[in-house]
């Protein structure tokens, strides 16, 4: 490969042609300040418009100065990153961003994680010179089921328009106006509910200032706690103990299972649940769906819809609602495992206790952002009382905990409540991209062979590539999975299945990249792709270290079925834990 | 915001469709179909746009984007008698300001605004090339040149 | 022309390796597509023939403003701004003296009466502190107030700015904002010193041409009209008498008759006196809207 030398603040270093100098700099361990450029190169997203105009550097023999991210280093280059003119360059146009930002930190939901913030502090900036008289671009701030925006705080990096268009194919965001007043925003600067989002949350997990943020729960959660009438239920998806300890200064990757309950119960929940326990009822529900559908298929029945898609994702869920509608026979019936527990929890559980579902008040904490609109849709709900009555997204946990002043490092590892606590290390994979699927195969194999898995661990179906293939042999029968991270990559497989080209049995889809790890609600990776890989390590490790790692082995799912719903599939299983999909294409309605 | 609604007649989106495919239905050629459609309809309002977007296959959203981009596309109708008052700088050293200051005056309305009876619309620009006439003022196609402040009586009331 | 918003691209790649839909593409102006014909005709050594050393050929100017002659104008390289402006253009409308000419539209800069003999090409113009830019060539009287000017032309560049780079969005809409500021007497000497400042950092850092040179008119402007951007900050006096919020409107007595007429056309009653007695414009309820001085018709209320 060609390569070429170049020096940057007097030190030397040969890189391959095409590298910005940003990157050239990042290795000699020279850290240029930027704001906008975002680099997740592990999932293949970059972001750098060039915008923020904070890497600058001096290139020697050129005019101006040049944004380190977007120039590529040339033979013989002279680079230097913090001259007089580079840092005085740098703290005026900071002053100038900061000129057009609200200046309510001390209430700002990303204060003490915001990037604008820390770049403020980094460039030692104490005043905005002409902020008396500074006008501000000011916006309509838009509050939708899951997430906020407050414009008056963009800062144009464009991060969330790449997320959203170029990584997920959604096309919800877009930049519109111009000049000084111009923003990101849905088409006609309508309401995001109002638009094809899907509640991905991947705009909020990179936005760097507080524009874009989650809707805050906290208040409703801790009402429900103070109320002696309520019995307060709480389920931890998979993905949240891999990241939750990052908040409070653990190495990502930190597995925190043990002192996540034990703060979960020092907050005062009644129970301790974990979400996991109804991923394992959610295999048996959505395996035992695939397992039908194939054998209907290989038997010829036409009806019988092949690939089955899974439908855990609820971004996912709202993709397809919104763009494929026509294909919405085709993913699982089966509800989501947030969904299956609240309602297991508010019938089964609530009848085993002996409470009025009406007294139960049920919460989730969830690494995504889509769970929060998902629990308020109409449908997963009786007579007005929802199934699940909050998600809360991993951060606002976080929060929670420091709220309460609990230091999560010095408690001592608690065990989930039974029954609704206990799961398998099938489950704990949902997390991860791919888990679902490996842990269906898991299931299904031996299901449909009737003989013992020897190897448990399908790592042909891990990694982070955007889309991936694998065949398993089911005894004879190679079985096509495919698997997609990121809704860009969904629709690629998604037109084959349209077109009929597709070739797959099943499809796993999860709408952020990474998975449920690299999900809206986690702990923000400010462009650091090494940690939802180190979060993906730790997924796999909890599995490894479970007892039981085959759904259709979790005890308390064989008594759920004994005791209540019979078998998988059955009627009572398909009224709790089935559920149907919309089509919400924006039509153009023809007058008459 | 209320969700806007979307109704057009037939004819309307049957036009909308034949211009897209006039243009191959090529995404790159958005700018052209917004031209043609504003050309047609007179503006671009938002039922236009998602047609325009459902058939270049191109989000409502980007559409959106770039209609606010150029100054020259409109999601507002415009008045019958469109004026525009031309603030470059050869006018613009030549009063073209007071002259500015009159039409709001006399009309009553701000700069991007319509009258009340769609008579009007007034629009500033930069520059039409006829710095020898500064300062400039066009009501639709019609060209007035050296417009003092006292004129401005005078040129609405032809368009009475 | 690729159905997006038109926002510049990082370059490089340069549009002669990468353009339109990614093929080198060839960028020219329309004089300079005009300038091919004739030389093809008559050939390149007739054109280089015409112009200076460094700078052949013709240039096509745009002359406006306060000129007597306006319209466009073709003269070899080299010819001196006082020739096009005192010859071509016939000098200064209603005998009024010169204050500058801006040249290359707004991303140009203003020149003043020293740079009149300059011969004009390329680099005299750039070392000058201006551009060929657009070939516009605005000329200036002494009634125009180079703040005031100034802060036109950034008014323009705010207007133009795509909004894709921070220093020309949100620094071009401050520097509009400041010297704002500065016409109506709430600048001080030290908010020159930023606007200097906040100039040559919009022009090292902006993404594109537009913010690269949207500077311009200011650096030039306060580098050759120091004195007048002073009195503003200093004496709050607008010397070209065009900075409405810092005219005083007063009542030379010897002229005043007290006829009234003054005080019946004020809108908002700020000038008092008796029939036949000398009239007062009290300064802190005068709005500047100048309806006295045109009613009076004995020259009796000047500007101060």
């Amino acid at each position: 490969m060609e390569t070429i030398k170049l020096t940057i603040d007097n030190k030397e270093i040969e890189v391959p042609k095409g590298t910005t100098i940003y990157k050239a700099a990042k290795e000699l361990g020279i850290d240029i300040p930027t704001l906008c450029y975002m680099d997740l190169h592990d999932l293949n997203i970059e972001n750098k418009p060039g915008g923020c105009r904070i890497c600058v550097a001096e290139v020697q023999g050129k005019k101006n100065l040049a944004p380190t991210c977007s120039t590529n280093c040339e033979q013989g280059m002279v680079v230097k990153t913090h001259t007089t003119r580079v840092m005085n360059a740098r703290r005026t146009v900071m002053e100038f961003i900061l000129s057009d930002h609200p200046k309510d930190c001390l209430i700002c939901a990303k204060s003490g994680n915001c990037d604008l913030q820390d770049m403020s502090h980094r460039l030692g900036i104490r005043e905005i010179p002409g902020a008396e008289f500074a006008e501000m671009s000011t916006y309509r701030k838009d509050t939708s089921p899951s997430i906020i925006r407050e414009l008056d705080k963009c800062i144009m990096c464009r991060r969330c328009e790449t997320m959203c268009n170029d990584v997920q194919t959604v096309g919800a965001l877009s930049a519109v106006n111009r000049g000084f007043m111009s923003t990101v925003a849905p088409a006609f600067e309508q309401n995001l509910e109002y638009s094809t989002c899907t509640y991905c949350g991947q705009c909020v997990a990179v936005c760097p200032t507080g524009a874009l943020t989650e809707v805050n729960h906290i208040p409703q959660v801790l009402r429900a706690l103070a109320d002696p009438t309520k019995t307060v239920v709480v389920q931890t998806a998979p993905a949240v103990r891999a990241a939750l300890g990052e908040e409070f200064g653990l190495a990502p990757g930190t597995l925190v299972t043990g002192k996540m309950t034990a703060a979960l119960r020092a907050l005062g929940f009644d129970y301790v649940f974990d979400t996991d326990f109804a991923a394992d009822l959610t295999i048996m529900e959505e395996g035992t769906e695939l397992l039908d559908r194939l054998s209907r298929h290989l038997k010829g029945d036409k009806t019988a819809k092949i690939p089955i898609l899974t439908s855990c994702c609820p971004g996912w869920v709202n993709f397809f609602e919104h763009y494929f509608p026509d294909l919405k026979d085709v993913p699982s019936t089966a509800k989501s495992p947030q969904q299956m527990f609240g309602a297991i929890a508010k019938s089964y559980f609530a009848e085993k206790i002996g409470i009025n579902r009406k007294d139960m008040v049920v919460v989730s904490i969830m690494p995504c952002l889509a769970k929060k609109y998902e629990c308020q849709r109409d449908e997963f709900s009786v007579d007005g009382n929802p199934d699940v009555d909050y998600s809360i997204s991993t951060r606002e946990l976080a929060s929670f905990i420091k709220q309460a002043n609990i230091d999560i490092k010095t408690l001592h590892d608690e065990e989930f409540d039974a029954p609704l606590g206990e799961s398998t290390g099938a489950a704990v994979i949902f997390g991860a991209t791919g888990g679902v699927i490996e842990a269906a195969c898991r299931t299904a194999y031996e299901l449909y062979t009737g003989k013992k898995l020897e190897r448990l661990e399908f790592t042909e179906l891990r990694g982070m590539e955007g889309v991936r293939s694998a065949i398993i042999d089911f005894d004879g029968l190679p079985l096509n999975i495919g698997i997609a991270h990121g809704l860009g990559n969904a629709r690629k497989l998604l037109d084959d299945v349209r077109s009929g080209k597709s070739l797959f049995h099943a499809i796993e889809v999860m709408a952020c990249p990474g998975g449920c790890i690299g999900g809206g609600g986690q702990p923000l990776h400010h462009g650091n792709s090494e940690i939802i890989k180190a979060r993906a390590t730790a997924i796999y490790t909890e599995d490894r270290k479970k007892p039981i790692r085959k759904s259709h082995e979790n005890p308390f799912i064989i008594k759920l079925y004994n005791e209540y719903l019979g078998k998988p599939g059955s009627e009572k299983s398909h009224h709790l834990l089935h559920t149907h999909y919309f089509d919400k294409q924006k039509k153009v309605i023809i007058k008459k | 915001m209320s969700h806007i609604k979307i109704e057009l007649r037939k004819e309307d989106v049957d036009f909308i469709k034949g211009v897209c495919d006039s243009f191959n239905k090529d995404p790159q050629e958005l700018i052209n179909v917004l031209h043609a459609c504003q050309e047609h309809f007179g503006y671009l309002p938002a039922e236009v746009q998602e047609v325009v977007s459902e058939h270049l296959e191109v989000p409502v959203a980007k559409i959106y984007g770039v209609v606010t981009f150029y100054s020259f596309f409109t999601m507002t109708p415009k008045g019958k008698n469109p004026i525009s008052i031309c603030l470059g700088t050869a006018c613009y050293v030549r009063g073209a300001e007071k002259v500015l200051d009159e039409f709001k005056k006399e009309l009553g309305i701000q700069v991007g605004q319509t009258t009340k009876d769609n008579k009007f619309s007034l629009s500033s620009l930069r520059c039409v090339g006829a710095c020898g006439l500064a300062p400039v003022v066009l009501v639709g196609d019609k060209t007035y040149g050296r417009v003092a402040p006292d004129d401005v009586k005078n040129i609405l009331k032809e368009y009475e | 022309m690729e159905g997006l918003r038109g926002e510049p691209t990082i370059k490089p790649p340069y549009p002669a390796e990468s353009g339109y839909m990614g093929k080198p593409t060839n960028v020219n102006n329309v004089e300079t597509f005009a300038a091919i014909p004739v030389i093809i005709l008559k050939g390149a050594k007739w054109f280089s023939s015409i112009g200076t050393e460094k700078a052949k050929g013709t240039k096509v100017f745009a002359l406006a403003g306060k000129i007597n002659n306006v319209g466009l104008i073709e003269v070899p390289m080299g010819t001196t701004l006082r020739e096009v402006i005192f010859e071509i253009g016939g000098g200064i409308r209603n005998g009024k003296k010169f204050k500058g000419v801006q040249t290359g539209g707004p991303s140009g800069g203003c020149l003043s009466e020293k740079h009149l003999d300059t011969p004009i090409d390329f680099d005299n113009l750039i070392s000058a502190g201006s551009m060929m830019g657009s070939g516009a060539m605005i000329v200036l009287d002494e009634d125009d107030c180079m703040v005031s000017m100034a802060k036109f032309f950034l008014e323009f560049t705010v207007e133009e700015s795509c909004g894709k780079c921070a220093p020309c969005r949100i620094g071009n809409k401050r520097l509009h904002e400041l010297l704002g500021q500065i016409c109506e007497g709430k600048g001080s000497l030290d908010d020159l010193d930023r606007l200097k400042n906040m100039s040559l950092v919009i022009k090292d850092t902006a993404l594109c041409g537009l913010g690269q040179t949207s500077p311009n008119p200011v650096l030039s402007m306060m580098e050759n009209y120091r004195d007048e951007y002073i009195a503003h900050v200093t004496d709050k006096k607008c010397p070209a008498g065009q900075c409405r919020s810092l005219m005083e409107y007063v009542v030379n007595p010897e002229n005043c008759v007290g006829c009234t007429a003054c005080a019946r056309v004020c809108p908002v009653n700020a000038i008092t006196g008796e029939r036949k007695e000398i009239h007062l414009i009290n300064p802190a309820i005068c709005i500047k809207c100048g309806a006295c001085m045109e009613k009076c018709k004995f020259d009796a209320i000047f500007i101060r």
